[in-house]
């Protein structure tokens, strides 16, 4: 029961934080680079613009139920399998929704490193 | 990509497992939640090492957003995956868990990985073309 109570958590990590990184991604393209708009006009014109953007609160919300699920995974599972197989399985569905959501060109040497990534995360949850 | 990038991107890398790190420890300490107790996840939070790695986890996510800002998503996510390398040494050193000759090569294969999308362009041209006006990044991808 706690192997399926740690599984059942995993998966609703990988679906939630999946659309919580894209929903931020998102988000953040529209705010433009930080560092500049930093330099340029200050912290509080920067936290002004994030939180205009109503699709960065439903990322918010998004990774606030992955990380409940993660609370309520490591409650169940260790460390070394719940964080691992979570975030393995993020990869993927990242790089794939990156590519359809955010158009992002995914070329040869993105795929190698995402799948290099999560295979190596696989194999430490082994 | 400027010293100050790298310095973000290091940032996300270190404060992630760390917080986990706190919070697996603190989780510990409060004991199996099941369907029935759900109330004790809220009580969680009172846990002096879950607050700990809340707070290690907020400096994550500020990261995250800064580098979302000026990289890609399908960048950012493996270029600071040496995180869960650390999560590895931390439940390895911290929490005493073995760590296996296969767990061994999975950390070979991430930092290959980290490598792999590091040696790459850190914004992609979709994006260029989105935000012309925005040039001091898109001149860098190009580099």
């Amino acid at each position: 029961m706690r192997d399926a109570y740690a599984w059942l958590a995993i998966g609703v990590i990988v679906l939630a934080s999946s659309t919580g990184d894209v929903l931020l991604s998102y988000s953040m393209k529209r705010v433009g680079d930080v560092h500049e708009l930093l330099e340029r006009r200050g912290l509080l014109a920067v936290i002004a613009r994030v939180l205009a953007t109503p699709t960065f609160f439903l990322g918010l919300v998004a990774m606030a139920v992955a990380f409940y699920s993660l609370l309520f995974g490591l409650s169940w599972g260790n460390l070394s399998l719940v964080v691992p197989a979570s975030a393995s399985l993020t990869f993927v569905a990242n790089a794939v929704a990156a590519r359809i959501f955010l158009h992002e060109r995914v070329g040869r040497r993105r795929w190698i490193a995402a799948f290099l990534v999560a295979g190596g995360v696989v194999l430490m949850a082994a | 990509m400027t010293l100050r990038k790298y310095l973000v991107l290091a940032g996300i890398t270190v404060f992630s497992p760390a917080g986990d790190a706190l919070l697996a420890r603190g989780m510990k300490e409060t004991g199996g939640i099941s369907l029935h107790n759900l109330h004790s996840l809220i009580l969680a939070v009172f846990n002096p090492w879950v607050a700990g790695g809340i707070l290690l986890l907020l400096a994550f996510f500020a990261s995250y957003m800064s580098a979302l800002s000026w990289a890609d998503l399908t960048y950012v996510l493996p270029a600071t995956s040496l995180g869960y390398v650390l999560v590895a040494l931390i439940a390895r050193f911290g929490f005493h868990e073995t760590i296996s000759p296969t767990r061994w090569l999975g950390i070979a294969l991430i930092t290959a990985g980290v490598g792999f999308v590091a040696a790459g362009p850190s914004l992609t041209p979709a994006h260029q073309l989105q935000r012309p006006h925005h040039d001091p990044v898109s001149q860098e991808a190009k580099s």
